[in-house]
């Protein structure tokens, strides 16, 4: 087996919450809360949670754009968590963003042209004099034409601003791109043609995503392997094809059943994933998911079940496992 | 809505405005006339004694004061102080508030904390009176006055670029750029603040208003611009002495100041409304 790109060991981050306008205790919420996974050259890893828990955080601390309290990000086997700034500098040719909302990810003042040219000159990658050469073939490579470089980002509809937002990230020829949500901003049918888009690139280039969503659906289609997120914890890492047939754990089963099921006619099991996403300031003890589980016991309150290997390359974090899938509302052939 | 609406259509609605038009007229009459100040043909400083006190007339529209000079002359020549006065005070001011606002939004913790403190503390004084104080120990010079007033008038403008930092910071063009391994100088200069500074661009046109006020003000309590440098305060004061038989002295230069203050705020709120995402067409 090749060496992982990326190699997440134990990262953690929290946020302190301050109290009222008159002071209260400072509280601190567990964003991250000791993560570990592994990310392979050409291969795309989902991300899969609901709001608020970690994963945008998770994306964020591996780009350095928020410093990690604790844990190592290796990257090429070299451990980034500790860099400084400068020393990130030629790393963050390596390693890209696409952002989640294309109105907010590109800079309003500038033209297309000046957002795609900055990455060229900030890692001095082409002379001057192939400067527009550069920027006008990158536009290309993500469908955008050569008459779209000189307007306003404002002047885009939500799939060509993620366009450029693709091609901004492209632009320094990256090994790994974090993708935080880059299609949940957009209408079904741009989605496909985005999604279609990223995994094209990929081919290209050999490029490795960290592919963040809320939604399982998405997800399916893109990725190699999965990992479900909840409240700053991986709960479930296994293939995409292993979680989809048979999730190990309840909460990826709960998220399985709220895809959407396209037949009207199909029936449902009547099981819904009950409640609210605990507070992550004072999250529940034991499993962190046990007041919502249909499966939960009295072991589920005290003890924190580890994630283990349930089967080969199928990674759970429950202590009832073996027993997932009862509530499952497709047939495990679909 | 996104700030990039802001040049196409911040110009249009302003243009729409027929209360910020007048007062743009206003304020571009006001540099003509400090423009053409020596076509009035009269010196600002020539003594006459011999026509001192005249009603306004034809060869004197504005009429004379009690030395014969002309009033309009000296009232177009006093549009140039309250220019100069208005434009670096509030320079000064914006400088020095844009950079202080941009330190604390960009980097909050510790820079944020301590100069936001310094801005409350700042405020804690009623300006006008630590104007005063101030110019009670210096030479009372136009140079000092510019000076005073753009140090005592800046923290209005820390608070409102420290809010759109605070805001832009965030905001995932900002951070992809930092993501592409852009310095904090290039981030701050190139992306943020291009961004923060429409707020800046309203409380620098109201601040010009605040800031000829004030000079006026000093300049009539005789702490100003000193005779016989004409500034409309010190005109106003002269006038005063003869206001029930020489009215012109102090109408007209109170009226220059009452209308110039009025442009410069109609203006400024013209243009805080065409920044307004709130405000439909």
């Amino acid at each position: 087996m090749t060496a992982p790109l990326l190699k997440v060991s134990d990262l953690r981050k929290s946020f302190t919450v301050k109290g009222g306008p008159l002071g209260g205790p400072v509280r601190k919420l567990q964003a991250v809360a000791g993560i570990n996974f592994e990310i392979f050259p050409g291969e795309t890893l989902g991300l899969v949670g609901e709001s608020g828990c970690g994963k945008s955080t998770t994306g964020r601390l591996i780009l350095r754009l928020i410093d990690p309290d604790q844990g190592e990000i290796r990257f090429q086997g070299q451990d980034i968590a500790t860099l400084n700034q400068r020393q990130l500098r030629p790393i963050r040719r390596d390693l890209q963003m696409i952002f989640q909302d294309p109105f907010s990810s590109l800079n309003p003042r500038k033209k297309v042209f000046d957002i795609l040219a900055e990455p060229f000159k900030l890692h001095r990658l082409v002379t001057n004099g192939k400067l527009s050469e550069a920027v006008t073939d990158l536009a290309h490579r993500v469908g955008l034409c050569p008459e779209h470089l000189s307007r306003y980002p404002h002047e885009f509809s939500g799939g060509q601003r993620q366009r450029i937002g693709i091609a901004r990230a492209l632009a320094v020829q990256p090994k790994l791109i974090i993708a935080d949500e880059p299609v949940s901003a957009l209408d079904l049918s741009i989605q496909a043609q985005v999604i279609n888009l990223l995994s094209d690139i990929q081919k290209e280039f050999n490029l490795a995503y960290l592919f963040i969503a809320h939604d399982l659906a998405v997800v399916e289609h893109i990725s190699d392997r999965v990992a479900v997120m909840y409240l700053g914890r991986i709960v479930e890492l296994a293939s995409a094809i292993e979680i989809y047939r048979a999730p190990r754990h309840p909460y990826s089963e709960a998220l399985l059943n709220a895809i959407p099921e396209p037949d009207p006619q199909r029936k449902r099991k009547p099981h819904h994933l009950s409640g609210e996403v605990p507070s992550p300031i004072s999250p529940p003890s034991g499993c962190t998911f046990h007041p919502r589980c249909p499966y939960a016991e009295e072991i589920c309150r005290q003890q924190e079940p580890a994630l283990e290997e349930q089967a080969p390359g199928h990674l759970s974090a429950c202590h009832f496992s073996e027993k997932v899938g009862k509530f499952r509302n497709r047939p495990s052939d679909s | 809505m996104a700030h990039g609406f802001f040049q196409d259509i911040m110009w249009r609605r302003l243009g729409r405005n027929r209360m910020a038009m007048l007062g743009a007229a206003i304020v571009l009459a006001m540099f003509v006339m400090a423009a053409v100040a020596p076509l009035t043909g009269y010196e600002p400083g020539a003594i006459q004694i011999s026509e001192r006190l005249q009603g306004p007339s034809l060869h004197h529209w504005f009429g004379t004061d009690d030395l014969g000079r002309d009033v309009l002359a000296r009232i177009f020549y006093g549009a140039r102080i309250s220019l100069l006065v208005g434009f670096v005070a509030v320079g000064i001011a914006s400088l020095i508030g844009t950079a202080l606002g941009a330190l604390a939004g960009y980097y909050g913790g510790w820079w944020d904390a301590v100069i936001m403190r310094f801005v409350d503390i700042m405020l804690c004084f009623p300006s006008f009176f630590l104007i005063l104080a101030v110019i009670a120990f210096l030479e009372p010079s136009i140079w000092n006055i510019m000076i005073i007033i753009g140090l005592t008038g800046w923290m209005g403008v820390a608070r409102l670029v420290r809010a759109e930092f605070l805001s832009l910071r965030e905001r995932e063009f900002v951070q992809a750029a930092r993501a592409l391994g852009a310095s904090d100088f290039r981030v701050i200069f190139r992306h943020v603040m291009p961004n923060a500074l429409s707020p800046v661009l309203v409380s620098a046109t109201l601040g010009v208003a605040g800031a000829i006020l004030t000079e006026s003000a000093l300049s009539f309590l005789g702490i100003g611009v000193q005779p016989p440098t004409p500034s409309w305060g010190n005109m106003l004061i002269a006038g005063k002495q003869t206001l029930g038989t020489a009215w012109w002295l102090s109408v007209f230069p109170g009226l220059a100041i009452l209308i110039t203050v009025l442009g410069y705020n109609l203006l400024g709120e013209g243009i805080r409304d065409a920044l307004d995402p709130r405000i439909r067409e």
